[in-house]
């Protein structure tokens, strides 16, 4: 049986809460980083205590990093004049990962959402507004996710963004890579039919 | 307790890691609420877009539990919506005034098929404002406060229709309104049905009806201010009619 007071019950308790865990998971997941207490264990305990330590958001972009300006942010190469615009910090990670990419970006931190009240001041649009003017940004890329509330937003800054005559993107819709038609919502489908190109 | 029905999402709320809580609009059962399992994966969650047509299957050990769905889309909405500001703002605002307005499990048969040709006309901008201020009108009556346009509150007479009096919502001919015209709310003619379906004049007609929303309908629910997606769909009428 075990008792709630011990070391090992609150780590179990705190693991249990992380996204894909359940007390279950957790309790296999302690027991073997309790196993592989050299090689797993203490790495993890001093990376976590350092991340705790260090991490903190970009102040230009919304970027989680270990300063105050996140490398993507001082990196002159990337200062190309295009931004992309995203939903959350994973979005941007995300789009870090295909390499193709060499723009900055901006992370709004969520989407406009009438139901739950979510405005333009409490996402990061008003920095986004600022930025466009001291970067010298000449393209924005939309690249928000293809749902009601991502489109609502993207056309939102959309609005914002055309009298300032700065050139405005957004990412194409369509059958992913290795997708199958017969798999593929009636959505997807007539976006990708409206958006065909000439072979 | 069981049963099964067509519907219209209106939203979704997460529920643990993987589950969604659906909100929506059946014709037998009303607006009605329940656990999606399952509702975040890949398979699914493209389908569950606000203004998706599905086939829903409920089921809980008691009537008033919130239980669960089984959901199967029938049609998505979202493809016709994304590209078209318009006609976003227009799903935006259909599926928040139903949220807002609809009590739980209460069966709105007559709205509910209105707001299904309604929402299937989001690829029509030529014809979807005129059926939206039509649902409007059908909305506000169908929550007890419907204009009565058919006579002049004063004389009776069928012509000459011109103001709409904001406290009983009923046509007022120019010559019966006499001093008191300031004081009432204008009729345009394409709430009689009459005129062309010109952006300006629906936006004077929703003026119209938006004020009923607003100081009628509004105060009597939760006395809450009527959803920004309205305004946000007036914002995007009147910026196509200025051209």
């Amino acid at each position: 049986m075990i008792r709630n007071s011990s070391p090992i019950d609150r780590l179990i308790d705190l693991m249990a809460r992380l996204p894909g865990l359940g007390p279950r998971s957790a309790r296999r997941a302690v027991l073997h980083l309790i196993r592989k207490r050299a090689h797993l264990l203490t790495p993890l305990a001093e990376a976590m205590t350092e991340v705790a330590q260090t991490a903190r958001e970009c102040l230009n972009c919304g970027n989680v990093g270990t300063s105050d300006i996140c490398p993507i942010c001082t990196d002159e190469a990337r200062a190309n004049g295009l931004l992309c615009v995203v939903e959350e910090v994973a979005d941007l990670w995300a789009m870090e990962r295909s390499g193709t990419f060499k723009g900055r970006y901006h992370v709004l931190g969520g989407t406009l959402s009438a139901l739950d009240n979510v405005g333009p001041e409490d996402l990061r649009i008003p920095q986004l507004l600022r930025r466009i003017g001291a970067e010298n940004v000449t393209e924005v890329i939309l690249a928000l996710n293809a749902t009601i509330d991502g489109q609502t937003t993207a056309h939102y800054i959309a609005d914002q963004l055309e009298p300032q005559g700065i050139a405005l993107s957004s990412l194409a819709q369509g059958v992913p890579i290795g997708g199958e038609l017969d798999y593929l919502d009636d959505g997807t489908i007539t976006a990708a039919l409206n958006a065909r190109k000439r072979l | 307790m069981d049963w099964r029905d067509t519907g219209i999402l209106l939203s979704t709320k997460k529920h643990g890691e993987t589950s969604l809580i659906l909100d929506v609009f059946t014709p037998g059962h009303g607006r009605h609420a329940g656990v999606l399992r399952g509702g975040t994966s890949r398979k699914l969650a493209p389908h569950l877009q606000p203004g998706a047509q599905l086939d829903l299957a409920w089921r809980a050990r008691l009537e008033d539990h919130i239980g669960s769905y089984t959901a199967e889309p029938q049609r998505s909405r979202a493809a016709a919506a994304l590209g078209d500001r318009v006609a976003l703002a227009g799903l935006n605002a259909v599926t928040a005034l139903l949220a807002f307005c609809l009590p739980e499990r209460e069966p709105h048969p007559a709205l509910y098929q209105r707001s299904e040709v309604l929402l299937d006309l989001l690829d029509r901008p030529d014809l979807w404002p005129l059926a939206y201020l039509q649902w409007e009108l059908a909305l506000l009556d169908e929550m007890g406060f419907g204009l009565d346009l058919t006579s002049c509150a004063v004389t009776g007479a069928t012509e000459g229709l011109a103001f709409v009096s904001p406290k009983t919502g009923r046509a007022v001919t120019s010559i019966a309104a006499g001093d008191w015209a300031d004081r009432l709310l204008p009729l345009p003619p394409i709430l009689l049905g009459q005129g062309e379906a010109e952006d300006t004049e629906i936006l004077d007609a929703l003026a119209t009806t938006g004020f009923f929303m607003e100081n009628r309908l509004a105060p009597d629910l939760r006395d809450k201010p009527l959803p920004a997606a309205r305004s946000a769909l007036i914002t995007r009428l009147r910026a196509r009619a200025a051209g």
